[in-house]
């Protein structure tokens, strides 16, 4: 899993998509979750990151993490 | 390190160019207390849904409507509309605050009774009653208002057999220049039939003609319309007064003032378009003082509003139960309070704020309540924060109609808590139970 190639993600939770022209605004924890998947990070590494920095159990941060994946996915920014 | 509190991950799309809507911010503020108490104790004390209840808002709203008609006008009487909540606690609230009952059936005629309001304190509204409450009513001295002529007749006979005397008015539709006219209560004015009625009454010895009734509709958003209405109900006490010699002692504008609910597909927000008391009292004291009805025998002003006083007294709160994604990419909330108990949310865009802080984003939603039937939608879209499985959230303005128009269906109803003037709860309504529910059923044998 990986961000397509051109997408941009400014500090402050913007992200553009060129090829599109679509264009989004992420939380906090939205942006941090894609920086990670442009960092290169696997879904496991993602969560043991989370997991040692948000106060959270693994099955809510699972259930939250696939819903948000689906979403990128649905918006075209990340690739299988 | 301590470690920080997570949010739902969540992007929105954003679409340039397209101008909102509402015109307004779509910031969703935490509302984590209603009066002073802490939302979430509230549902940990007494369970998830909870209608929340606030004395002191009821108490208000009557001081407030009070003061708009009695600087304007020196007889002024309000008359609680049993059907817009009768929870006991509600109406012993009113009653204390001075309010006559305004019933519409046998049924609420005998709960104000047993609140403790006499027969000539209590104003019988509505199209279907029956002789046995017509002849009840009418012995024990209640302000019996019309609806039809079969009625009219029906009373008379029930004066004639038992020899009683009625207190009665009539109720007068009538066009007030807004749309839908409502004229299928009372009898209508402009064709004459309300004087017709007038004058039928006024020949039957039996019955007594204390007053004019009209109730123009609900959810009225303009004041000129009641305006409209009083002097048209002047003109008729007038007319009374040249044509018979008699004054009539009151004239009932009904209710329908607006509350600051928002109707489902307005375009403005009810905050800003809900009509204040004094425009609503201006409207009628002004229309009638200033007809033919002569000072020394003004009748007095008897107002029947129910949404107005208890609407913003009322709120729901309730937990997440679940989020989901559409087919289309939307996110949908589901959450325990269901259409069958915000019977409500049929006809406003209800307020809803989540009881915690969240990070100011949000994100279309559509909140579904929890019954498995299609028509359950609480919001059909709404920009709402992320809320998780568990946490909370409150919704405002929910205490007229929805703890009478409710309906027992699929799961029970929650308990409903009353705020005192000192912050103290009490359960005024408590959770019903499998045993409540089937406690009026019977098996036959075969079955058993």
């Amino acid at each position: 899993m990986k961000v397509k190639e051109n997408i941009a993600i400014s500090d402050n939770g913007f992200v553009f998509n060129p090829t599109t022209g679509d264009s989004f605004t992420l939380n906090n924890t939205g942006k941090e979750i894609l920086l990670l998947i442009k960092g290169g990070k696997s879904m496991g590494e993602i969560k043991t990151t989370l997991l040692s920095s948000y106060d959270m159990d693994e099955t809510t941060l699972d259930r939250y993490l696939l819903d948000f994946v689906s979403e990128l996915r649905f918006n075209n920014l990340i690739d299988e | 390190m301590e470690k920080r509190v997570f949010e739902r991950p969540t992007i929105t799309k954003l679409s340039p160019g397209l101008p909102s809507k509402h015109g307004v911010g779509t910031a969703i503020a935490p509302m984590p207390f209603v009066e002073g108490l802490k939302v979430d104790e509230l549902i940990e004390k007494y369970g998830s849904p909870l209608f929340i209840l606030s004395e002191s808002v009821m108490r208000k709203n009557v001081e407030d409507v009070n003061r708009a008609f009695k600087v304007r006008y020196p007889k002024f009487q309000l008359a609680w509309s049993y059907k817009t909540n009768y929870l006991d606690a509600v109406c012993r609230v009113f009653h204390q605050e001075g309010s006559w009952a305004e019933v519409v059936s046998g049924f609420e005629y005998d709960k104000a009774r047993r609140n403790g309001i006499p027969g000539e304190h209590i104003i019988f509204n509505g199209p279907g009653k029956k002789a046995k409450e017509l002849a009840k009513a009418a012995s024990e001295g209640a302000y019996i208002h019309i609806d039809h002529f079969d009625e009219l007749y029906l009373l008379a006979d029930v004066c004639q057999k038992q020899n009683l005397e009625a207190r009665v008015a009539i109720r007068v539709n009538m066009d007030v220049g807004i749309y839908p006219k409502w004229d299928r209560f009372g009898f209508n004015y402009e064709n004459g039939e309300a004087w017709d009625a007038i004058n039928r009454i006024m020949a039957n010895p039996k019955l007594k003609l204390m007053g004019l009734h009209t109730h123009i509709g609900t959810y009225i958003m303009t004041a000129d319309a009641y305006k409209i209405a009083a002097t048209k109900l002047s003109d008729l006490a007038s007319n009374i007064a040249h044509k018979f010699n008699h004054n009539i002692a009151y004239i009932d504008m009904g209710g329908g003032f607006a509350s600051r609910n928002t109707l489902r597909g307005a375009y403005l927000s009810g905050e800003d378009t809900t009509p204040s008391f004094d425009e609503y009292a201006d409207a009628i004291t002004s229309a009638i003082i200033n007809s033919q009805i002569k000072p020394d025998k003004l009748p007095t002003i008897i107002l029947e509003t129910g949404r107005a006083l208890i609407d913003d007294a009322g709120h729901i709160a309730g937990t997440v139960i679940a989020n989901k994604r559409l087919s289309d990419g939307r996110r949908a909330t589901i959450i325990d309070v269901g259409v069958n108990m915000l019977f409500t949310s049929f006809w406003y865009d209800h307020k809803i704020n989540p009881t915690q802080n969240h990070s100011g984003l949000v994100e279309e939603t559509i909140i579904y309540g929890p019954l498995c039937m299609n028509i359950d939608v609480i919001r059909p879209s709404l920009m709402f924060p992320p809320l998780k499985v568990g946490e909370h959230f409150i919704i405002s303005r929910t205490g007229a109609y929805n703890n009478t128009q409710w309906m027992q269906f699929i799961t029970t109803r929650p308990n409903i808590i009353l705020i005192d003037k000192n912050r103290e709860t009490h359960i005024v309504r408590k959770a019903e139970t499998l045993d409540d529910i089937v406690a009026n059923e019977e098996i036959p044998e075969h079955l058993k």
